[in-house]
């Protein structure tokens, strides 16, 4: 039922596709780094959890994804909506809580969502997105419209009720529904061995019959091939699959966080190990798909943009006070 | 003497039901565990065991009797070497006819609140005011059907589900066993598994299953077997449903319907008597509805399911098997957010929602042979609360008393009075009043649940207090 990924040959991909990789890789990355730098600076306030480390996981799911596939996560959140292409004005100016942010400054870092995208949130709520995510499989099923919801939750999360109840219906009903455990092996400050009986968390879903692979969530390929597969079970509709995306996050839990449970060494020896980005750099170069100068150039356009994003996330005013009351109900229709 | 067999208490609520079949003989001889009767109940059929060995003497109650009351004798048991000499007159009078019964109060109720108020000695009469005379939701020359709550509910939902294909109902017990409380009871048979769903039980999963479907275009009711399980899923009620529009900045929407009995049944203890509406009340992004009587249970949930907003819509248990008209129309809607004057007076403006409002109206009658003319005005929906036609009675009566089954403190009736306050303070002649459940987790003992929840005779003093009289 549940197994670890096999490593057997080196998956199929081309240049296009990596270059693709890592412009999306480099941009979260840097739209992360620029986050913690205005949060720094006092623009960006409350929670603000950053993916740097993790990239590889959403940007290998999300090009395993087709159109009208949706995404739902919890907090950790600004690399799912920029791998659904979500404009990262709109992110970061949400993340200064400024008129023109995607919830026009009423959500913040953790909740932002986009209908036309597909990307369901953006959930502060730890495990919420499970039950929710299967919510949005049920309505793919009822609908028969075709589409999967892939359900976007970490190691810590994977200990919370609600995500075993969501796992025995999507199963018991065949929900085209994935259940992405991003394990970056820290629930702010709980190592998964400090809080898990059951460490190898894609057996979590073995008591439901529900089929787990561990992946390697630091290769971006090996990502997208266990997604892809998982897609295509829930969408033929053979019912959830449990990924077990084995990752790191740099950064603390939030930004506030000291992060004294681990070591500097640990985290060093990570980065300089496995880090997705390093791997597909090194891989573009290898195969000679681009060189320095290829690569410092996407660099720069993405500085760009990162750059273009926190520029307008400081100029966008503050919302008008008249927002605090709209949005509360929808109006009846008559 | 020959073993009297009584008709049974079959749920915590019953009071009385059908014998529909027997499954003995007299002279059949019957030993313990053998099946004796069929029994329907408004809930379910059951079946009767004897616990009692013997010979069947005589079959008190026949077949097919309507409104046997429980612990009536339905049947006497002859033990080893009694004769048909020895079967005397049953202990417990004949069942009433189904007619009387059907307007008893619950046990927990008719004990309740014995002190006898004294009568002012002077008797002033005031003017006797019946019902509004004309219900401005109901258009006139309509026939009226007498249906119960609980079959008003189902209506609504049916015809919704006929009128929408994205309407759905899931929870526990729904579907093939027909509701635990019978309200889903035919959707299944008519709209079949795919939109009649049986869940496991397990409330927070499936109550943010919910939230997601309607995230996901779809308009989903959440049965709760009672409210006080919702307490397992108010996570989802609150944290995604209610707030994800205003957190979206207004693009996603969560028109989702979450339903089930609230308050306190009879007799099942604390864990399954609680009233959430102050709880529910207090969160912006959800309507509340707490409806009274059968035709606003049916317009208003029909209003609930197209209401493009989350809804908990807050039933009673004990109002299930009450019957009202309903009007016999194709699409009757009650809007959301308007109150209801349901007595119209001058003396005292008496506030409530759900089964109060039936204590209050009751009272309402009592306080009239005392000469005080009582102005009843039934909140129904909670969320918003249509303060205006409160203040303006308030205006009229210059007296008000908040009436609601849950506690004081927080609820329904001190949000109310503080409105009523604020806006029309010089227009009090006397404080306001509250009447609620005593401040303690309900008892399970009958004479302590009894003086725990509020009764007809606590309004009746209330009203009498804010009017001076007494």
């Amino acid at each position: 039922m549940a197994k670890k990924s096999s490593k057997k040959s080196t998956p199929k991909t081309n240049k296009e596709e990596m270059l693709g990789f890592y412009r999306e890789m480099l941009l979260i990355r840097r739209f992360e780094e620029k986050a913690g730098q205005l949060y720094g600076m006092g623009h960006i306030a409350g929670f603000c959890h950053l993916y740097i480390g993790q990239e590889a996981v959403v940007t290998g799911c999300r090009a395993a994804m087709n159109d009208g596939d949706q995404m739902i996560t919890g907090y950790r959140d600004h690399a799912h909506m920029l791998a659904c292409g979500m404009e990262s004005r709109g992110i970061m100016a949400e993340l200064t809580g400024r008129e023109g942010g995607l919830s026009r400054g009423k959500g913040g870092s953790m909740h932002m969502f986009s209908t036309e995208k597909h990307f369901y949130g953006g959930h502060g709520i730890v495990g919420a997105q499970v039950s929710l995510g299967a919510g949005l499989g049920f309505a793919n099923k009822y609908l028969d419209n075709g589409a999967v919801s892939l359900a976007f939750f970490g190691d810590g999360a994977s200990n919370q009720g609600q995500v075993y109840e969501s796992f025995n219906m999507a199963k018991l009903w065949d929900l085209p529904v994935v259940f992405i455990i991003e394990n970056n092996q820290y629930a702010m400050g709980t190592s998964v061995e400090r809080s898990s009986a059951e460490t190898e968390l894609y057996k979590r879903g073995i008591s439901f019959e529900i089929e787990g692979v561990q992946v390697d969530g630091m290769n971006v390929l090996e990502v997208r091939d266990a997604a892809a597969k998982a897609i295509k079970h829930a969408r033929d509709g053979k019912g959830p699959m449990v990924l077990e995306m084995k990752t790191y996050r740099y950064r603390g839990h939030s930004m506030s966080d000291p992060a004294k449970y681990r070591t500097r060494d640990e985290v060093t020896k990570t980065r300089s190990e496995r880090d997705p980005i390093d791997g597909v750099r090194a891989m573009l170069l290898e195969k000679k798909w681009a060189d320095e100068a290829d690569l410092k150039a996407i660099d720069k356009e993405i500085k760009e943009i990162v750059k273009d994003a926190a520029d307008f996330s400081l100029e966008s005013p503050e919302p008008h006070p008249d927002e605090l009351w709209t949005d509360v109900l929808l109006p009846v229709e008559a | 003497m020959a073993i009297d067999i009584q008709m049974p208490a079959l749920s915590p609520t019953m009071e009385e039901g059908t014998l529909s079949k027997w499954l003995v003989k007299e002279g059949d001889t019957v030993s313990s565990g053998d099946i004796l009767a069929e029994i329907e109940t408004d809930k379910a059929t059951m079946e009767v065991e004897s616990i009692d060995e013997g010979v069947v003497g005589k079959i008190v109650v026949e077949a097919g009797t309507d409104g046997v009351k429980v612990g009536a004798v339905i049947l006497q048991l002859l033990e080893d070497g009694e004769t048909e000499a020895d079967l005397g007159a049953p202990a417990e009078a004949a069942p009433a006819p189904k007619d009387e019964a059907a307007d008893a109060e619950p046990k927990s109720e008719s004990k309740s609140k014995s002190k006898s108020e004294s009568k002012p000695t002077e008797s002033k009469s005031a003017p006797k005011a019946a019902a509004v005379p004309d219900d401005p939701d109901i258009p006139t020359n309509i026939k009226l059907v007498e249906t119960t709550v609980r079959d008003a509910l189902r209506d609504a939902m049916a015809e919704e589900m006929r009128r929408d294909e994205t309407v759905f109902v899931m929870g526990e017990e729904v579907a093939e066993y027909q509701g635990a409380y019978k309200v889903t009871r035919g959707l299944l048979q008519e709209f079949g598994e795919r939109r009649v769903i049986d869940t496991p039980i397990t409330e927070h999963g499936f109550a943010g299953i919910g939230c997601g479907a309607a995230m996901g275009g779809l308009r989903p009711i959440v049965e709760f077997m009672t409210w006080n399980f919702a307490m397992q899923a108010i996570d989802h009620i609150i944290n995604s449903a209610a707030k994800t529009l205003y957190m979206s900045g207004g693009q996603m929407r969560c028109p989702i319907v979450f339903r089930g009995p609230n308050g306190a049944a009879s007799r099942v203890g604390a864990q399954h008597s609680h009233d959430y509406s102050s709880w529910y009340a207090n969160v912006p992004g959800l309507k509340v509805v707490a409806p009274y009587d059968s035709a606003d249970a049916k317009g208003l949930l029909k209003a609930a399911i197209r209401d493009p907003n989350p809804v908990v819509f807050l039933e009673h248990e004990l109002m299930y098997g009450e019957s009202f008209d309903v009007p016999d129309m194709d699409d009757f809607l009650i809007p959301i957010g308007k109150a209801k004057i349901r007595r119209e007076g001058s003396d005292v403006t008496l506030v409530a929602h759900s089964r109060m409002v039936g204590r209050c109206l009751d009272a309402a009658e009592i306080l009239a042979d005392e000469g005080i003319n009582a102005e009843v005005i039934d909140l129904r929906t909670l969320r918003p609360l249509d303060t205006d036609t409160v203040i303006e009675s308030v205006k009229k009566t210059n007296r008000i008393v908040c009436a609601e089954e849950g506690w004081g403190q927080s609820g329904i009736g001190a949000e109310v009075a503080a409105r009523v306050v604020a806006e029309a303070f010089d227009y009090l002649d006397a404080p306001p009043e509250r009447v609620f459940q005593a401040d303690v987790p309900l008892p399970y003992a009958a004479n302590l649940e009894a003086l725990s929840l509020p009764g007809v005779e606590d309004v009746v003093a209330a009203a009498k207090k804010v009017c001076y009289v007494g």
